[in-house]
């Protein structure tokens, strides 16, 4: 009983917050109306005994709206104050497309003749997701780890502006480079 | 020798909030006796200090500003102390706790991650120019810092092979952690300064920008915020006893006398840095986090898991 | 709290994210209307798995979802900027042109 309130509670917060995204009047609000939402997924992962997944996404999107707030403000320059702000394209296709999307998952969820429950929870599923990953899964371990590590490369050579000749000089044989800052260890 | 944990009612939860706002006063007792002290001024007016702004910032007004975000801002003031206390709710006090998580230790880092996101708000929510410097000086220091603290939060845990804090007391019945394991100790100290807004590491509410964060708060915000601040150095000392302290370990006293013990003796020696140490501005502060306390992180996180591998 | 409620939430979660996706002109809102679908994707991960299979490797999707929604965000922002840097412009309306 308890577990079906808090999550039907959890579930409409989560809905609730994501719509609120795209209605609201400032750029902060919707970046901490879409981290209300994933706390709120977060934690409903937390009622199917999902206790690291839950965990971690808690973590990781909280941090990531507090980084997308500084884009957001970054880009749209725009101050606490609340201006009403709605910029749409193809407003009514796209209300379509969700609203679409929405009748036909859900009818495929109600329809479906789900299969029943094939195995038992075992009783740590932190400890067994570790096994996991580094047992019998431990290809998507090994492919993860390249893709992040491309990911990092790739975004700081699109985002930075200057390149390391701007850094270093024509030759690249300068001694410390010629950053606007420098950093704490002087380099 | 495992104790056993025992995971108490929710109700406990008011005692650990007393026993943290407590601690959190005893720090703030220290801080003005340090004050004073430099100052020239009799101790025992230090030690006053904050009762008396406590009384002063309760009978405070408000400050109002133009077209301000207010639930944002209040959000921001308020959740700090909020955080605080979820923090501590996984700590146990010698035999008993209030969250007997199997992720005790990824809770943790999940609620100093929400100080990320808190501290910004609280910037962002006046609509004033020094208090959105502050939010973003925040945020700019804690990209350096957080990820040698989550690193040095996986180390004790790899040390007890599991991630529930009880395992993790249980597992330093030979030799407590801060002994063999110094470095992520050390960084772990740092972040703790780091997302309490202290010390060194306060350039979000430094002199510089008229108080940054704290620059239009006044009255009980100012209270919330500053209160808050202490708050999360004691939750963050409570939480480095399980983790690097032993626990209750220790001899004559009881289990629950030890943590209380450790957690002051941890919260003064934090309070006593920020007199001690420069401030260290953020912008220098992220290539010593990603160049120096990163690799010194992982490196420590290696010597570990050999360790546990070989030893276990 | 059964499979069909949890998955009627989560295609919900999709819906509005994908609403937004397809609705929004700037690109960081963009964005976020596919946070929510991946949102979405994650709790009907999750429901199955719960439901229908509670073995320890099924959890392994629910990382991978989530690595691949870091992997998103931090390519999306990149590309953000060079847009901006380029072009002076965060909407995709404006980003039609490959060179300008």
């Amino acid at each position: 009983m308890l577990e079906a309130v808090v999550f039907w509670s959890l579930s409409t917060v989560a809905v609730a917050a994501g719509i609120a995204v795209f209605v609201v009047d400032s750029m902060a609000r919707a970046t901490y109306a879409l981290a209300v939402s994933f706390v709120a997924v977060g934690l409903a992962l937390l009622l199917v005994e999902l206790d690291y997944v839950g965990l971690v996404t808690v973590l990781m999107m909280v941090m990531e709206m507090a980084v997308m707030a500084v884009y957001m403000i970054m880009f749209m320059g725009m101050n606490p104050a609340l201006m009403p702000m709605s910029m749409v394209h193809a407003h009514r296709t796209a209300i379509v497309a969700g609203v679409g999307s929405f009748v036909l998952l859900s009818a495929g969820a109600l329809l479906v003749p789900w299969p029943e429950r094939r195995s038992q929870p075992v009783p740590d599923a932190t400890v067994a997701l570790g096994d996991a990953l580094m047992g019998s899964k431990m290809l998507v371990m090994m492919m993860v780890s390249p893709v992040m590590l491309a990911t990092i490369i790739a975004g700081v050579t699109l985002a930075s502006a200057r390149t390391r000749y701007d850094r270093l000089g024509d030759d690249l044989d300068r001694r410390t480079p010629d950053d606007p800052q420098r950093g704490g260890v002087g380099r | 020798m495992a104790e056993v944990v025992v995971q108490v009612a929710p109700a406990w939860a008011l005692l650990a909030a007393l026993l943290t706002a407590t601690v959190a006063l005893g720090g703030a007792g220290l801080d003005g006796v340090l004050a004073a002290r430099l100052g020239g001024r009799p101790a025992r007016a230090g030690a006053a200090t904050p009762i008396t702004e406590t009384a002063r910032l309760l009978r405070q007004r408000r400050r109002t500003t133009l077209a301000a975000d207010k639930p944002l801002w209040r959000i921001g003031v308020g959740g700090l102390g909020v955080v605080a206390l979820l923090m501590v709710a996984v700590v146990p006090l010698g035999r008993w706790t209030l969250l007997d998580l199997p992720v005790g230790v990824v809770w943790f880092n999940a609620m100093d991650v929400m100080v990320w996101a808190l501290v910004w708000l609280a910037g962002w929510g006046p609509n004033a120019v020094h208090s959105l410097v502050g939010g973003y000086r925040f945020l700019a220091q804690a990209l350096a810092y957080e990820l040698p603290l989550m690193f040095a939060l996986t180390a004790p845990a790899v040390a007890a092979e599991s991630l529930r804090l009880a395992d993790v007391v249980a597992a330093q019945q030979g030799l407590w952690f801060v002994v063999w394991i110094p470095v992520a100790f050390g960084v772990y100290c740092l972040s703790v300064v780091g997302f309490s807004v202290w010390g060194p590491l306060a350039p979000a509410a430094a002199a510089d920008i008229a108080g940054g964060v704290l620059s239009e708060l006044s009255g009980p915000d100012r209270l919330l915020l500053l209160a808050g601040r202490y708050a999360l150095l004691t939750a963050g000392a409570a939480f480095a006893v399980p983790m690097f302290l032993g626990g209750g370990a220790g001899p004559l006293l009881p289990g629950w006398a030890w943590v209380l013990i450790k957690t002051l003796l941890l919260v003064a020696a934090l309070v006593a840095m920020r007199r001690r140490l420069p401030s260290l501005r953020p912008d220098r502060f992220v290539e010593v986090g990603w160049l120096v306390l990163l690799p010194a992180v992982l490196l420590q996180v290696l010597i570990v898991a050999v360790v546990a591998v070989m030893g276990g | 709290m059964t499979l069909e409620s949890l998955l009627v939430v989560a295609s919900a979660l999709f819906g509005v994210g994908l609403y937004g996706a397809l609705s929004q002109q700037v690109v960081v809102m963009v964005m976020m209307g596919l946070e929510l679908m991946l949102n979405g994707v994650i709790l009907a991960a999750a429901a199955c798995w719960w439901f229908l299979a509670p073995d320890p490797t099924g959890q392994v999707l629910l990382l991978v979802v989530i690595a691949a929604m870091t992997v998103e965000m931090a390519m999306g922002f990149a590309v953000a900027i060079v847009l901006n840097r380029h072009a002076g412009t965060d909407m995709t309306d404006m980003a039609a042109e490959l060179s300008r």
